[in-house]
């Protein structure tokens, strides 16, 4: 992919980063005007959720009564383990699609990769990570 | 640019030949660490312990006989001194003399970690999951050193990181600074780890390629921007000399190693030591060997710097664990002088210290773990004064460690550093072992300070008590102890072994 | 391929008695291992065992010494070879024993003497409960000081020179209860640390040139090496062999080290280890001919220290502490002596050996005079000592008369024949050096006999004081077992320089190892009114001491010319006022100037650095916040430079 990259730049001399340069600045060029145009054509419609910081659910003040003020931390290990699946799901997908292509092999490996995921997965249900309670 | 890409992925992929003899023992400790996690999600609580410490020895011993196993048909295949090595997954792994070396390292000082971790007897008394932990680390710190392209290395940099992190905040008594110091490596790690990989990426860039000697091949009369290359080799070494703890990227060291379980500080004070340097030799000499001259004075330069703030800041700790670890940045600079020396004497010196160094290092926690008071270790050093008199034994023995780190005829720590320090003179650092030399006599001075303080003053009134060790922490400390005395008498096996031979890239 | 190498060089592999001289290391370690280990078990009989594994070393080499002179002069270099020690591709340290009529010499010389003071220890440590462990140090001293002059290498010898000091630290510090004990430990070590560096340079650098550090081998090539390499080197080994011989600048340590117990004085600190410097240039004499202008430097160190020593022991009243300073002093002749060349050499080695004599038999007579005084050092308590003890007195007199270079006693041929040489150089070298020699016989002369005649004669003091732990003072003979070894030590400070030097005897013997004696220049002046003048000078210093010191009664030859100095000193009354304001005043004045100059340049250079250090160290330890942030930024910040740099120097 680089040599085909290095072979599209103009061999003008002109320096092959001249267009990574040109996309920083539009990346920039429209998250500013991203942002600057918002308020200006944006509807004016305040609730309570709208000024949250984060739309995620968790208010951030005031604390929650329970817990001494914190969040419960199995909602952090909840939220962890599901990235962890998450990421095992996003391997599985692009190996399914070449799966003709990498023969038994891929089978092989896909499994061995599968089965280390599920001593970790059997090592949090066995530890009571999935327990809500 | 997209049919291109198409086009490529439409061929049959072939698997890559795999020499299973090679890695059999990376494979067997991340294999056994896998069963560790089963161990602990299966078995009732109060039979955890003694299996899972029967699991982990079993992989070190297995991982150790399949080593051994390769080493002598390796041995046996090639002429009279043994083939190289062999280069294995399309050339991700490269087991070469240098990584079979690091690789025995590793095992043997695993096992006395292990023995120190597994001594219960002490106020060990970690989370059982510090034995899987432990597993994956050792394999982790395997791979790093074997790894042949900058992609592996860093997978393997995180295998034996993220285990490290969470085993620094297993200690149960004094939670909070074990939990700390948890933290902090953390936090400071995951900033290394994206020092290395911005390195990666950069040298990529440069290169085309993340293999080691492609990044050799491309260095070596190209047109292309040395930007990239420098500015790619500066941040890599980062991130590695940050797990070497070199200074000045050593800032975690002493809050951790003061932090964590004591056992754990021993083997993370070793073993990732070993790796590191093992990494770094392996990265300067196979992909940087030619441009050398650039690069060579600004490690100089942090050679000296680790080497001054590991000397000067040790001055005065007043806390043991807190010296060992600036002792540990000294000693890292020293291990930088070798590694520097792009020479066959320079790498064959620095895997001798790095040997040496676990040995003393390990035994030297060992003892410290022994002494304490009623609320845990007694690491404070004004409660270390007058121990002579009240145990001679285990003050005779750290005496010996400290003379050892000092370097001083007798022990493995003087043969250490006089190969490291005659290599580096054969490579015309000569000014820079000068420097070394007056490093190393001003650390000597604080570890003399310990044996004045142990020999020299009255015991103070609550003075620590010194516990009587179980019998795996007397192993341990016989075996470092015996082993420092054996390679400062006679080097020559391992001196021989060392210098076996090169990498294979 | 080592056969070939060693017999270009004139050096033998080891044939028979030679072969077993692995025992001469092999029999004090063993001593001292048994003795550590075994631990209180061997209470009992450990003195014998530290004993008999002495004299067992000097047994087997006396047989060694008899059966070398039986060789033909040529075959007398040899070399026995143990096993490879550091084999590590191109460095390959081997560790084997250079047995030639030099190190021979030393052994004769370490284990006899060494013997002579084990034995003596049983009596002089009989109340002290750590005597085991006493001489287990001793014994590991012994085993040592023998590898240090054995080792075929500058390596082996760095081991051996390493484990002196070790034992020497050891042992000043035997006492360690007592905090100048382990004051003076400690410098005696820090102090040898600094030469230890030297002589570790010197070594790195033979084999960073030569890439070898044994004997033979760096001999035969050190003529390939420019100029200022082989200068580099051999000041570099002079620097070692001040800090391990107490020399000008590194002086210092060795009187504190008079703390310990005086056997350990008299043998580490006066007869074997802190000779080893002589010891190092001698045996380096193939560098040292190189170069002239290094033999210049050791023979103005030389010639600085004697004079040093000398002046400073004038004002010291501790017994000890004199002995030291003239210790230091007469050590200074041995390194004037070896900083000579071809013509000196051998007189160095010559008066190391009467030297090793007298001064042992002078320590151990001050410490049976310590045994009997309840260990008080202090001259001024004692006096009027040689009839409660008449042979200490009998032995230390002699020991006294052969250091002063009393005709025909040691002292007088091995002494003599330095001066002699010193006057020999060249031009303005031979005065200078020649004359300093020779001021030192008087001011030897004049300290010593002041330290006599306030020990042994005069008014019994001592009757009516009472030692600083409130007992009277009793003084009495010493036992057989302490007398034996002062009276063989005696006999041997009397006669040892005439057999030595008796047609050359000595310098015959030592011809294989350190070349020909060469004779001097042309002194300016004729030997015979050399040898007149120095005895001369000594008759001087004697009788200022006895003018000074002996007080009464003052022999007053004229007294119609009579100068207020004797008029004053005949008055009682400000006898001693006098004697202070005249002598030790501007002495002490001069001694004190020095010792201000020796702590605070010296000492404050050393203690200065160190503090310095430590200073920064509190200030920098302020920034082990344990903030992550800043910790982050530190790294941040030593990543900018790393990367700065590598792309400054790729680019500039």
């Amino acid at each position: 992919m680089l040599e085909a990259f290095e072979a599209a730049a103009p061999s003008s001399g002109l320096d092959p980063y001249v267009p990574l340069v040109a996309l920083f600045v539009l990346a920039a060029a429209f998250a500013v005007f991203s942002v600057a145009a918002a308020p200006l054509v944006g509807p004016r419609r305040y609730n309570k959720a709208k000024l949250d910081a984060y739309e995620c659910g968790i208010e951030p003040s005031p604390q929650p009564i329970v817990g001494g003020g914190r969040m419960p931390v199995a909602y952090y290990l909840t939220a962890m383990l599901f990235i962890l699946f998450d990421i095992e799901m996003v391997f599985l997908y692009p190996f399914a699609v070449t799966s003709d292509q990498l023969g038994f092999f891929g089978v092989v490996e896909i499994v061995l990769f599968i089965a280390t995921v599920g001593f970790a997965y059997a090592y949090v249900w066995r530890r009571g990570g999935l327990d809500w309670n | 640019m997209q049919e291109q890409f198409l086009a490529q992925a439409q061929q049959q992929v072939n698997a890559p030949d795999i020499a299973y003899g090679a890695i059999a023992p990376v494979l067997i400790v991340l294999g056994f660490a896998c069963l560790s996690v089963l161990v602990e999600a299966f078995v009732a609580k109060e039979r955890r312990w003694g299996l899972q410490i029967g699991v982990a020895a079993a992989a070190i011993v297995l991982a150790g006989a399949s080593l051994a196993a390769f080493i002598s048909s390796n041995d046996a295949a090639g002429g009279p001194t043994g083939k190289t090595g062999v280069t294995t997954l399309a050339g991700a792994v490269s087991v070469d003399k240098p990584a079979l070396f690091l690789w025995g390292t590793l095992l043997a000082l695993g096992v006395l970690a292990l023995l120190l971790i597994a001594d219960r007897t002490v106020g060990g008394d970690m989370q059982t999951e510090v034995f899987p932990l432990f597993l994956f680390a050792l394999g982790g710190m395997m791979v790093f050193c074997a790894a042949n392209n900058l992609l592996t290395m860093f997978i393997a940099l995180e295998v034996l990181s993220l285990p490290l992190y969470l085993m620094c905040g297993l200690a149960r008594k004094r939670r909070l600074i074990s939990q700390e110091a948890a933290v902090k490596y953390f936090l400071l790690g995951a900033f290394a780890s994206a020092f290395f990989l911005y390195g990666l990426a950069l040298l990529y860039g440069y290169a085309g390629s993340v293999k080691l000697a492609d990044i050799a091949t491309a260095a070596v009369g190209t047109d292309r921007s040395d930007t990239l290359l420098f500015g790619g080799l500066g941040l890599l070494v980062v991130g590695l000399l940050f797990k070497g703890s070199v200074g000045p990227f050593h800032t975690w060291t002493p809050d951790v190693y003061q932090g964590a379980p004591t056992s754990v500080t021993a083997f993370m004070a070793a073993c990732t030591k070993v790796a590191a340097f093992g990494g770094i030799l392996r990265v300067l000499t196979v992909a940087f060997q030619s441009t050398q001259w650039e690069w060579r004075g600004v490690l100089w330069g942090v050679a000296i710097a680790s080497m001054a703030i590991g000397a000067i800041f040790g001055l005065t700790q007043t806390d043991v664990k807190r010296m060992i670890a600036y002792s540990s940045v000294a000693h890292a600079g020293f291990l930088l002088v070798g590694a520097i020396a792009m020479n066959t004497d320079g790498l064959s010196s620095t895997l001798f210290y790095l040997l040496a160094y676990g040995f003393t290092t390990i035994a030297s926690f060992g003892v410290i773990s022994l002494v304490r008071s009623g609320s845990g270790e007694a690491t404070d050093l004004s409660q270390w004064a007058g121990l002579a008199k009240r145990s001679p034994l285990l003050a005779g023995v750290f005496t010996f460690l400290l003379l050892a780190l000092a370097g001083i005829p007798l022990t493995s720590g003087f043969i250490g550093k006089f190969v490291v320090f005659s290599a580096a003179l054969r490579d015309g650092m000569a000014p820079l072992v000068v420097i070394a030399l007056v490093f190393s006599a001003v650390a000597a001075f604080f570890y003399l300070r310990v044996v004045v303080l142990m020999y020299f003053s009255e015991p103070a009134e609550d003075g620590p008590t010194v516990s009587v060790p179980g019998a795996f922490t007397t192993v341990a400390i016989t075996l470092g102890t015996f082993v420092t005395l054996l390679l400062g008498v006679l080097p020559g096996f391992v001196l021989n072994w060392a210098s076996s031979g090169g990498f294979l890239s | 391929m080592t056969h070939t190498l060693l017999a270009a060089e004139g050096a033998l592999p080891a044939a028979g008695v030679a072969q077993s001289a692995w025992l001469l290391l092999a029999l004090p370690l063993f001593g001292a291992a048994v003795l550590l280990l075994g631990g209180k078990a061997t209470n009992k009989w450990g003195h014998l065992l530290g004993c008999a594994t002495v004299i067992l070393a000097f047994v087997y080499g006396l047989t060694l010494f008899l059966s070398t002179t039986s060789l033909k002069a040529a075959d007398r270099i040899q070399e026995l070879h143990l096993f490879s020690w550091i084999p590590v591709d191109s460095l390959s340290i081997d560790f084997g024993l250079r047995l030639d009529p030099l190190s021979l010499t030393f052994v004769l010389l370490i284990t006899g003497v060494g013997s002579l003071i084990h034995v003596y220890s049983i009596g002089y440590m009989s109340h002290d409960t750590d005597r085991r462990k006493f001489f287990a140090y001793l014994n590991l001293f012994v085993a040592a000081m023998l590898l240090l002059v054995l080792g075929n290498g500058f390596v082996t010898l760095y081991f051996g020179w390493e484990g002196v000091g070790l034992a020497s630290y050891l042992l000043i510090a035997f006492w360690q209860h007592k905090p100048a004990a382990a004051t003076a430990a400690k410098k005696a070590f820090l102090m040898n640390r600094v030469g230890d560096v030297g002589l570790a340079v010197a070594i790195f650098l033979m084999w960073a040139n030569l890439g070898t550090t044994q004997y033979t081998e760096v001999f035969a090539k050190i003529g390939t090496l420019d100029g200022g390499t082989v200068l580099a080197i051999s000041l570099l080994l002079l620097l070692g062999a001040c800090g391990k011989s107490g020399q000008f600048p590194l002086q210092a340590w060795l009187p504190d080290a008079m703390e310990g117990p005086t056997p350990v004085s008299a043998l580490i600190h006066a007869a074997t280890m802190v000779t080893a410097g002589v010891y190092l240039i001698a045996r380096s004499n193939p560098i040292y001919d190189l170069t002239a202008d290094g033999r210049l430097v050791v023979t103005i160190i030389g010639t600085v220290t004697l004079l040093i020593g000398c002046v400073i022991g004038c004002a010291y009243d501790d017994i000890k502490k004199v002995l030291a300073y003239s210790t230091v002093s007469q050590i200074g002749y041995m390194i004037l002596g070896v900083g000579l060349g071809p013509v000196g050499y051998a007189l160095g080695i010559t008066h190391l050996l009467t030297h090793g004599f007298f001064k042992a038999g002078l320590f151990l007579g001050a410490g049976s005079v310590m045994h009997g005084m309840n260990d008080e050092v202090d001259m001024r308590q004692y006096g009027g000592l040689a009839k409660k003890m008449p042979i200490t007195f009998a032995t230390f007199g002699l020991g006294y008369l052969a250091l002063i270079g009393f005709p025909f006693l040691s002292g007088f041929y091995s002494k003599d024949a330095i001066i002699e040489a010193a006057f020999g150089q060249e031009g303005w070298r031979g005065w200078v050096f020649g004359g300093a020699a020779m001021l030192g016989v008087a001011l030897t002369a004049f300290y010593m006999t002041r330290l006599m005649l306030m020990t042994f004669f005069g008014e019994q003091r001592w009757k009516n004081l009472k030692s600083s732990d409130g007992r009277d003072y009793h003084p009495h003979e010493s036992p057989a077992v302490m007398t034996v070894p002062m009276i063989i030590l005696a006999v041997g400070s009397v006669f040892a320089g005439f057999l030595l030097t008796n047609g050359n005897f000595l310098a015959n013997w030592l011809e294989p190892s350190l070349g020909e004696l060469k004779e001097a220049g042309h002194p300016p002046l004729p030997a015979a009114a050399m040898t007149a003048l120095s005895l001369g000078l000594m008759v001087v210093g004697v009788g200022l001491a006895w003018l000074f010191v002996g007080r009464k009664p003052v022999p007053v030859t004229k007294p119609e010319r009579v100068s207020w100095v004797v008029r004053a000193a005949r008055a009682d009354l400000y006898g001693n006022k006098l004697n202070e304001t005249l002598f030790a005043k501007p002495g002490e004045a001069l001694t004190k100037g020095l010792v201000i100059a020796d702590d605070k340049a010296v000492d404050g250079t050393v203690t200065g650095i160190a503090g310095a250090l430590a200073f920064l160290s509190s200030r920098l330890r302020r920034t082990q916040t344990g903030f992550v942030r800043s910790y982050a930024l530190t790294m941040l910040g030593g990543s900018v430079l790393v990367v700065a740099a590598l792309l400054m120097v790729r680019f500039s």
